[in-house]
């Protein structure tokens, strides 16, 4: 029995496109063990873990489940086999109580809604396992932590053997993170398996059985915890240093730019997405920003932008090349633009902001220069069609014969192009930018990369969010780790090895704070 | 004052009767609505229930020489009820297979159904003689309208000058199917399986479609079976309303869009489609009431019910309170992207 | 255990589809609709279906040959009240289109008409006679757009500022202006007693107020001049919201905000602010349209005043795109159903409501036909798969 596999995968891989997410994967679940899954950020964790739940269908490969080869083709089949997988995403419907999202979907006793029994058995659940939860509460009225708590007892309530838990602790506190290990071991005890995926290095080393590294869609290897170490792991999932010959000449002189100070932002939910940050940038350098995704990144570089609303007391200032200073606090992006601030911005979320899908590129081109011509009601066409123009031709965009498409008709690499073009184009003192280069090819990604060095030898001060540790220490003259919302550390880009920002990354190191 | 006090039991009595036009409409409304489905065909609905109802009546009673009160009943509510869902089913076809946008749809089949009410109600008017009001449908008319006359006499002699007997059961039945259909809705949608699946298309149906529930299925039957709900609505319109007849003056569509305006009131709750029902009746009806109004004092009144509804939308608008909002995702499309 | 079937009909997203293409579809729509409601009316009255669609184009524009109409530019009455109509209707589309290209459901059309119609009545009523008519119509046509602009204001404050469903909030404004018109019909009832308006002159002979005599009080009236007027007013605002929608900042700011609010933000843009101004902006069209009404075709006011149109013009906005000049197609359309179903009601007697029957069969049919515009359908193979 002991030797039996709650789980199997064999030569699993999945293709988007060009891109493989996952390259021949094997791996094996133990039954009562919990597994972590250990990657950087597109390191096809999830990719692996959907198609267990049902949301992708793998392109090759096979599925075992109790080593019965099965197919999975949507959460229903998953479900069905005994797999419950808890999203990062929430599946919840908010008027409803815990009660009510747990049951629902099943068919009870004949269709009555027995909240009694129904209260009984989410309580039995709680108490075997040792989850806080209050069967009537609405979800609206909950924590994050509350709600991942009602999928996990929804997913138990259905009789689920195997529990998929995808980067469950991004969102909690260290007291939440603690009370969910008790309750995963509790789980295991019980004969459960679990898989968690994670970038926590020191939460995998505490609750985890095992490690499965994943690096690029590779799988890397598998290692007992228990021989396991934060540096041995880190080297395991960034792997050996590479070098890129990204050029990062030094600007002649670097001025200040801007100045961060006391910077706290919450969430909808009142949790706190950027926790008393502070940092310079200086005009004539590139800053990094590393961490794994979800530490704030989004919302430091909209704090700057104003499209966050600012907790009292944080200050933001802009030194223009003049040496003039402003205050960006409480100003929204029109003020920003009112004050003369010259602030260029590639958010990560293209479509969601930043762009206009239905509109065509000319038309998104305008989106930062429509305003030109003040008293003036009409737009002025033919500027931003030259600034297009020659973002096309710089940049090499491809479009379908013409400029007038809809611009979300463009592959995503030519989006971007024409997003980083336009924010270019304006002249900024200050940039921006988010994932400037998630899914482009290398040579676009060396453009931009380019790109940028010229914006910074020009006396620009760049913020460069990015994801691959090794581009950030090539590209960037100086590092801002952010971990969990705080800053870890601010490093010096050329000196700094990869290993050490992999552990700002995924530990807090509260000295490293006046690491200037 | 006094005036008024003395008339309250009248106005109260006509009050029900109005509002149980608009509470029928309602009820099939939120149904729909809870399944993320805006309707604003509930006008053509109601139309469309009120001559299907008038036509099977006619043929049976006056066209087939038909007796049996029990056969008019019957023909009436299953003709009444089966075109409305027939009207709501084209709007289910078009907004969740073809997945045209609902609201648009839902006006286009307010012309639609006001069409072919007045159509099919001016020719059967012809059919009978020619004069607006001259169909006659006595035998389902005082189907409609029965109620025991002994019940009403001994508590209205129980209770000699407010006269509870008059007011509480001197009405046709489809007064109490619609308190019974309020109360059976509220319980299907608290305590039973399917009502929780049903509330969760229309609140996140993303969460339903992963749950494994069908959410077209639930769409499309909520849809069909509210507006057949609705048409009763119509249905009570023509034979208890204004006793057996047509009349083409717009007044269906003026009730439907207030039957729209109630659910918006009950912030899609059944129970509260009962009492707001008839608080929109005595609303609309208290200009008649009200000693000393002039004819223009009177058509501002009839602006209250609109008004009230205003300020409910109003205040639901300010505190936010999660169960008072509309079901959130009243009016998207869904449709799962390809994987 | 389980099996898994492909399914029979396998739906996906078009990327796009060539304009000539997506009007043969229409087309197509309208063509089907057209022999469904012959199918319809034979069915009904057994009567010849072309012979009723002959009736119906007899019904629009009259006996006379609708080419010797246009080319001699003299145009019969019927024709003149077709035109009238179609300008009526397009005309309050127009005014939706701002607010619809910004995806803010304005359901109140009919109340911002009839909210202008009362503004215009109430100068023409209260001030015939006792002010010059240029200002008359200047006091005429700037107390509509107010009036309408007001009815559009307050949804668009609400959505703004509390999020408030605009779709309710604009539907309720609507029984609150037909309640209002009601109430000022009451109180300016001609003769007393009869519960109408009546046709509004100045002291029982003067037409002061009535748009065609805007500059020639004293000349006979040409039959149709009224209507000149009107065809004049609906072009200009047509124009003015193509621009206005195309080519102004405004019109730029309100693409970007139907597109993403969030973009919209990023680049500066006002989301609320906008809100209001826009809806303004629908409102003040829609109550020129009520200024129209009273002063161009009907020279009265009652709560039939809009008579269902600003609903009509929201299916003619929306299968318009949102622009100006395709509604005029559309309410061609539709406002020669409506005509032509009247001219079959009386040639064949039956009930004119027949033209609603067909106005939402077409309707119908060219709704559903946008699916196959945005839409591919395959017929797939039933295999089985693993």
């Amino acid at each position: 029995m002991d030797n039996l596999n709650a789980i199997e995968l064999r030569n699993i891989t999945k293709r988007f496109g060009p891109v493989v997410a996952n390259d021949n994967i094997s791996l094996q679940l133990h039954k009562g063990e919990i597994l972590s899954l250990l990657g950087e950020n597109g390191s096809g964790k999830t990719t692996l873990m959907n198609m267990l739940g049902g949301i992708y269908f793998p392109d090759e490969g096979q599925v075992f489940v109790d080593g019965e080869e099965v197919t999975i083709r949507s959460p229903k089949d998953s479900f069905a086999h005994g797999i419950g997988m808890i999203h990062q995403h929430f599946k919840l419907v908010d008027v409803f109580t815990a009660a009510e999202n747990i049951v629902l979907g099943l068919e009870g006793d004949k269709g009555k809604l027995d909240k009694a029994s129904i209260r009984k058995a989410v309580r039995e659940i709680a108490d075997r396992y040792g989850f806080d939860i209050d069967p009537d509460q609405k979800v609206y009225n909950m924590s994050v932590s509350q709600k991942q708590t009602v999928e996990i007892v929804k997913v138990l309530y259905r009789g689920a053997n195997v529990l998929i838990l995808d980067e469950p602790t991004a969102v909690l506190t260290p007291q939440e993170t603690d009370k969910l290990f008790k309750v995963m071991r509790n789980m295991k005890k019980d004969g459960k398996a679990i898989i968690i995926i994670t970038h926590k290095l020191h939460e995998v080393l505490d609750v985890s059985d095992r490690v499965v590294v994943l690096r690029k869609g590779q799988y890397i290897g598998d290692v007992e915890t228990a021989r396991a170490s934060q540096q041995s792991l880190t080297d395991m999932m960034v792997g050996h240093s590479v070098s890129l010959n990204i050029k990062c000449p030094k600007a002649e002189e670097c001025k200040d730019r801007l100045r961060v100070k006391n910077l706290t932002v919450l969430d909808k939910e009142g949790v706190k997405k950027l926790d008393n940050v502070a940092f310079d940038a200086f005009g004539g350098e590139i800053l990094g920003i590393a961490g794994i995704a979800g530490s704030g990144q989004k919302e430091l570089l909209e704090s700057i932008a104003g499209l966050q609303k600012l907790q009292p007391g944080a200050e933001i200032t802009y030194i223009s090349p003049e040496g003039e200073e402003k205050s960006l606090v409480g100003e929204d992006p029109l003020d920003i633009i009112h004050d003369g601030v010259l602030l260029s911005f590639v958010p990560e979320d293209r479509f969601g902001m930043g762009l206009a899908g239905s509109l065509c590129i000319n038309d998104n081109v305008m989106l930062r220069t429509f305003r030109r011509g003040k008293g003036n009601p009409f737009l002025d066409k033919k500027y931003p069609a030259g600034v297009a123009e020659k973002i096309v031709n710089d940049l090499e965009v491809v479009t379908p014969n013409n400029n007038r498409i809809p611009i979300r008709r463009l592959s995503g690499g030519n989006v971007q192009k024409v997003l980083v073009g336009r924010e270019i184009s304006c002249n900024p003192t200050l940039l921006m930018t988010a994932y400037a280069v998630r899914g482009l090819d290398i040579n676009t990604s060396y453009t931009i990369y380019n790109l940028l060095t010229e914006q910074k030898m020009k006396g620009v001060a760049v913020i460069y969010v990015g994801e691959d540790l090794d581009v950030l220490l090539e590209l960037c003259d100086r590092i801002l780790v952010l971990c969990g919302g705080q800053v870890s550390g601010i490093v010096d880009a050329h000196s700094v090895t990869k290993e050490e920002v992999g552990l700002l990354m995924t530990q807090f190191r509260k000295e490293g704070a006046e690491n200037a | 004052m006094l005036e008024f006090l003395t008339s309250l039991p009248t106005l109260l009595h006509s009050a029900i009767v109005f509002g149980t036009v608009i509470m029928l409409g309602a009820l099939g409304e939120i149904l729909t609505e809870k399944s993320g489905n805006l309707n604003l065909g509930v006008p053509g609905i109601m139309y469309i229930g009120a001559i299907a109802g008038l036509i099977a009546a006619y043929f049976y009673e006056v066209q087939g020489g038909g007796t049996n009160q029990i056969i008019c009943l019957v023909v009436a509510l299953v003709a009444a009820f089966a075109a409305s869902m027939a009207a709501g089913l084209i709007y289910s076809f078009l907004t969740i297979t073809l997945r045209t946008n609902q609201n648009v749809t839902g006006l286009t089949l307010t012309i639609f159904g006001s069409g072919v009410g007045n159509f099919f109600g001016c020719s059967l008017t012809k059919l009978a003689g020619g004069q607006p009001g001259q169909i006659k449908v006595p035998i389902t008319n005082t189907v409609f309208t029965a109620y025991s006359e002994k019940l009403v006499k001994w508590l209205d002699d129980l209770t000699p000058h407010i006269g509870l007997g008059n007011l509480l059961f001197s009405y046709g039945f489809l007064t109490y199917v619609a308190i019974a259909i309020a109360i059976a809705m509220w319980f299907f949608f608290k305590r039973t399986r399917s009502g929780l699946c049903l509330r969760s298309v229309g609140e996140n149906t993303a969460t339903a479609d992963a749950a494994g529930i069908n959410v077209t299925k639930y769409k499309y039957l909520a849809t069909c079976i509210g507006a057949g709900i609705s048409g009763l609505g119509g249905l009570y319109y023509v034979m208890s309303y204004i006793g057996g007849t047509w009349e083409s003056l717009g007044t269906i569509e003026a009730l439907g869009w207030l039957a729209v305006a109630l659910v918006i009131f009950t912030t899609w709750k059944p129970i509260r489609a009962i009492w707001g029902a008839y608080l929109f009746g005595v609303l609309y009806w208290s200009y008649y009431y009200i000693p000393g109004l002039d004819r223009s004092s009177m058509e501002l009144f009839k602006m209250l019910p609109y008004l009230a509804t205003l300020a409910i939308l109003m205040i639901v608008s300010f505190r936010r309170k999660p169960e008072d909002q509309p079901p959130a995702s009243l009016g998207l499309p869904y449709f799962r992207e390809e994987r | 255990m389980h099996e898994h079937h492909e399914p029979l009909i396998r739906i996906s997203k078009r990327d796009g589809i060539s304009k000539p293409r997506a009007w043969g579809i229409r087309l197509i729509a309208v063509v089907l609709s057209l022999i469904v409601s012959a199918i319809i009316i034979y069915s009904l009255v057994k009567m010849n279906p072309l012979e009723v669609y002959a009736s119906m184009w007899k019904g629009a524009f009259d006996e006379k040959s609708l080419f010797t109409q246009i080319f001699t530019f003299s145009f019969t009455p019927k024709t003149w009240y077709f035109i009238r109509d179609v300008m009526i209707l397009a005309c309050i589309s127009i005014g939706l289109a701002p607010a619809f290209k910004m995806k803010f459901w304005n359901i109140g059309a009919e109340g911002q008409v009839l909210v202008g119609c009362i503004a215009s009545a109430f100068f023409m009523i209260n001030f015939a006679g006792k002010m010059a008519t240029p200002l008359l119509f200047v006091c005429m046509i700037g107390t509509s757009i107010l009036a309408g602009a007001i009815w559009g204001i307050i949804p668009g404050f609400f959505k703004a500022r509390w999020n408030a469903n605009e779709t309710l909030f604009t539907l309720m404004m609507n029984y609150i202006a037909i309640r209002l018109t009601a109430f000022c019909v009451s109180k300016w009832e001609n003769p007393p007693g009869s519960n109408s308006v009546g046709s509004i002159r100045y002291q029982g002979k003067e037409r002061i107020g009535w748009i065609g005599d805007m500059f020639k009080n004293d000349n006979p009236v040409k039959f149709g001049n009224d209507y000149m007027w009107l065809v004049l007013i609906v072009l200009a605002v047509a124009v003015f919201m193509y621009i206005y929608l195309r080519k102004t900042k405004h019109g730029y700011e309100i693409a970007v905000v139907g597109d993403s609010e969030n973009t919209a933000r990023y680049s500066g843009i006002r989301v609320p602010n906008l809100y209001v101004r826009t809806m303004a902006l629908s409102g003040a069209v829609c109550g020129l349209t009520g200024f129209m009404i009273v002063s161009a075709v009907d020279h009265t006011i009652s709560t039939s005043s809009a008579d269902g149109r600003g609903f009509t013009a929201i299916i003619v906005a929306w299968l318009a795109k949102m622009n100006p000049f395709v509604m005029f197609l559309i309410s061609v359309l539709l406002v020669f159903l409506d005509k032509g179903a009247s001219q079959i009601a009386t040639d064949f007697q039956i009930s004119e409501y027949a033209s609603e029957i067909i106005s939402g069969v077409v309707l119908f049919f060219i709704l559903g036909s946008e699916f196959f515009i945005n839409y591919k359908v395959k017929l797939g193979r039933n295999k089985k798969e693993g």
